[in-house]
């Protein structure tokens, strides 16, 4: 922590301490121009901002006007008070996990893993699940203790279960991309009433990861964990291991 | 030439595509699918749908199906029907869809008559076309074809009149080319549903409606600012033949079409996609659309620079796939991203050979760039910069059609100031290094020059392995993107047949007369 930091009354940092400085940008559906300049002002400082000052307003046609705008804030916020769910979970090699593995469970973990619903992106899924993983950081395939199933995309909550079923699954890992209109709480949802139903629910690890899902919301939707927008597959693996060792422990 | 590459090599890598392609096509041409049916329904003005809200093409094409009659093709009981029962092909729709009767079950009329319905419903929907086609022709003559490359954005907002005022908004930034996206999984759905729509999840419906009214809207902005606007939207998946049908009846000038795309990505079976790419190409390439090839999907799961190679033989094979389909080049949409990871030494001149090898490699066609989207992060001042790099790269090797990346990318669909941004971008690039590529040589045997002909000497090793065991076993042993479908898997199956003795196309007949003298390899 910087030394003079105040973290009972925290504010954003800009190029000095507690200046509060906020960058935003925004459109608005009015053409450019002095009125369109002084409503976004106004709007602004309605958001409790002030010192407002528009370095960009311009005139994107067809009736809206594109702002960049720097503010300062006037409130604050105690940080000492937050409490946050976060995953944890040791960070391990490779051949930590698969040791680990080995030496506590003494067999391989079943992982199947799917993108749901109407869901048709894979990127996220295979980024943690295929072999070349993301960024160097190899994908779950690559590890020895790790039986994968890929089940790629749009495959319906019912049948992802039913191969679960099939292969005796520890884990299911679920990846959720497009979020319009809240469309993946309905078929998270979903998957889970048909875990409960199944009585499969206690016996499995439910994993949900997505750019736009939190831990905190995959908790709310009854998963044991959720992994956001930056997750590495070691990091998954990694809570995987952990996780289903203390589950048979 | 800046990449100095072997002729002799470039002939051969044509050579084994087209071998490669050519068993494939006696296979389709044995064979028509439920979606090809529904296009000559289309064809013939049957829209709309029955009281439990089934589009008529696919409630006339289930009952000849059902009742046995399919492999003689839907042509001749439509017009059967039109003749016994003095009916438009319509009225013979909406009757089946009341259950009044079914086509098959009808009395054959006389021979000469029904052939002569036959002939006036397929010359009229080909009349249509035609003047489609040169009212498209007549304002890009008195509008002007915007410079290449073409600047493409994506509205989706599931709204299609909300995606009008997007569209209006970015063509007043300077957008030439509108692509709406399709709602999530539209691909899997064996029907095209009807009507405007304003729901749709990641993307908007693609039905005739919405693109009619999406046509009128951009035709209304081409007037006002005074350059020809295109319009793109999806013919992949189970409806590839029937959505190229209703795009070249509301005058839309792209569409995105991939031989093998729906097989790989979307798990739709092999034989009905390469039926249906085969119709749908033939209805792009008779109504001037030009297609957009799908190799930027190769490379967003699979390392760009080790497997660079699949996309050259994709490029290949989606090119023979055409010219058996009578498209000239200039509607060759061949498509290639900008996918390598930002944070590979030197990977701007990977990414300049590979670009460059796409355009020298079809020196003719219209290839269609694709930014970034798998390295693109929540850091969006690096995605801005990630996209700059990507349009640098795009005027210097004289792309033509060049999808803009938006600095929001695999956060939320674009808004309305992502899609400003990018094309405020794209234009400064543009302009600012207009001529850089006509004054640019790459030295030779250089970094540049030795990938892309590495890349094409594996492009060419992996053909030749393919024409070895024919297509259909290479996808089955997941040459292709490290996925392998089987023959008889796959969505869409069933809706794949053998053509009768007596089978007959009249529309996919007359436009292989007019653009190759009949059916040919």
């Amino acid at each position: 922590m910087i030394p003079d930091v105040d973290l009972s009354h925290l504010k954003p940092y800009g190029d000095q301490m507690n200046d509060g400085v906020i960058q935003l940008s925004f459109t608005l559906p009015v053409p450019g121009g002095a009125k369109a300049r002084e409503a976004a002002k106004n709007f602004v400082s309605s958001m409790g901002l002030s010192e407002i000052q528009i370095v960009l307003s311009e005139d994107i046609g067809e009736n809206f006007t594109f702002f960049v705008i720097y503010a300062k804030t006037t409130k604050d916020i105690d940080y000492s008070s937050i409490k946050t769910l976060e995953i944890e979970s040791p960070k391990m090699s490779i051949d930590e996990v698969n040791g680990h593995v080995m030496k506590y469970l003494g067999r391989q973990i079943t992982i199947v893993g799917a993108t749901i619903g109407s869901d048709a992106h894979t990127v996220g899924l295979d980024s943690i699940l295929n072999m070349k993983g993301y960024h160097g950081d190899s994908g779950l395939e690559r590890y020895r203790m790790f039986k994968v199933y890929n089940l790629g995309s749009q495959i319906p909550p019912i049948d992802l279960v039913r191969k679960a079923r099939e292969v005796k699954a520890d884990v299911i890992l679920v990846s959720q991309i497009v979020t319009q209109r809240d469309i993946h709480i309905k078929q998270l949802t979903e998957l889970a009433d048909i875990l409960d139903a199944e009585k499969l629910r206690d016996k499995i690890l439910l994993i949900v990861g997505g750019p736009r899902i939190t831990h905190e919301l995959a908790i709310e939707l009854g998963y044991d964990a959720g992994f956001g927008a930056g997750t590495m597959p070691s990091e998954v693996a990694a809570y995987v291991a952990t996780e289903i060792i203390k589950k048979k422990l | 030439m800046y990449l100095d590459l072997d002729q002799d090599l470039v002939r051969r890598a044509r050579e084994v595509a087209k071998e490669v392609t050519d068993d494939v096509q006696k296979f389709i041409d044995l064979r028509s699918t439920d979606s090809v049916e529904r296009t000559v329904a289309r064809f013939f003005d049957i829209d709309g749908t029955d009281s439990e809200g089934a589009p008529l093409p696919n409630v006339i094409v289930d009952n000849v199906k059902k009742h046995g009659g399919l492999d003689r093709g839907i042509a001749y009981w439509i017009a059967n029907a039109c003749v016994a029962k003095s009916m438009t092909p319509q009225q013979v729709a909406e009757a089946v869809g009341r259950k009044e009767f079914s086509p098959v079950d009808l009395a054959p009329q006389n021979e000469g008559i029904v052939a002569q319905k036959i002939d006036e419903l397929a010359d009229a929907v080909i009349k249509k076309l035609e003047n489609i086609r040169n009212t498209r022709e007549k304002m890009l003559n008195e509008l002007g074809d915007p410079a290449q490359p073409y600047i493409y954005v994506i509205v989706a907002t599931g709204n299609i009149y909300e995606d009008v005022i997007q569209a209006k908004a970015a063509v007043s930034e300077g957008a030439d080319v509108i692509a709406v996206i399709r709602s999530t999984a539209q691909s899997l759905l064996d029907f095209i549903p009807y009507g405007p729509t304003t729901e749709g999840y990641g993307g908007t419906y693609a039905t005739q409606a919405n693109f009619k009214i999406m046509r009128q809207a951009l035709n209304e902005m081409a007037g006002k600012v005074k350059r020809y606007i295109r319009l793109t939207n999806y013919a992949s998946g189970l409806c590839m033949p029937e959505i190229s049908a209703i795009a070249s009846m509301e005058g839309l000038d792209m569409l995105l079409n991939d031989s093998m795309y729906g097989i790989l990505f979307r798990n739709i079976n092999m034989m009905r996609t390469f039926v249906d790419q085969y119709t749908s190409r033939l209805i792009c390439a008779f109504s001037h659309i030009i297609i957009n090839t799908g190799e930027d999907n190769y490379i967003k799961t699979s390392d760009p620079i080790e497997r660079a190679h699949t996309v050259t033989t994709s490029q290949l094979i989606n090119e023979q796939f055409a010219l058996k389909a009578g498209m000239e080049p200039k509607y060759m949409g061949i498509g290639h991203a900008f996918e390598i990871d930002p944070d590979v030494q030197n990977g701007l001149l990977y990414e300049i050979s590979h670009a460059l090898l796409t355009r020298e490699l079809f020196p003719n066609a219209i290839p269609k760039y694709m930014p970034p989207t798998r390295y693109m992060t929540g850091n969006i001042f690096k995605g801005y910069a990630q996209n700059t790099l990507y349009n640098l790269i795009s005027i210097m090797t004289g792309q033509s059609i060049h999808l803009l990346g938006m600095l929001t990318e695999a956060i939320h669909t674009p808004l309305v100031q992502d899609r400003y941004l990018a094309i405020s971008d794209a234009k400064y690039v543009f302009d600012n290094a207009r001529s850089l590529g006509a004054d640019i040589t790459f030295k030779k045997d250089g970094f540049i020059q030795k990938e892309a002909r590495q890349v094409l000497t594996n492009a060419v090793k992996l053909l030749e392995h393919v024409k070895e065991i024919g297509l259909m076993a290479a996808i089955e042993e997941g040459t292709f993107a490290d996925i392998a479908r089987k023959m008889d898997e796959g969505k869409g199956a069933d809706g794949v047949f053998i053509k009768g003795e007596d089978y007959y196309n009249p529309v996919v007949d007359r436009m292989e007369t007019a653009l190759k003298g009949g059916k040919m390899i």
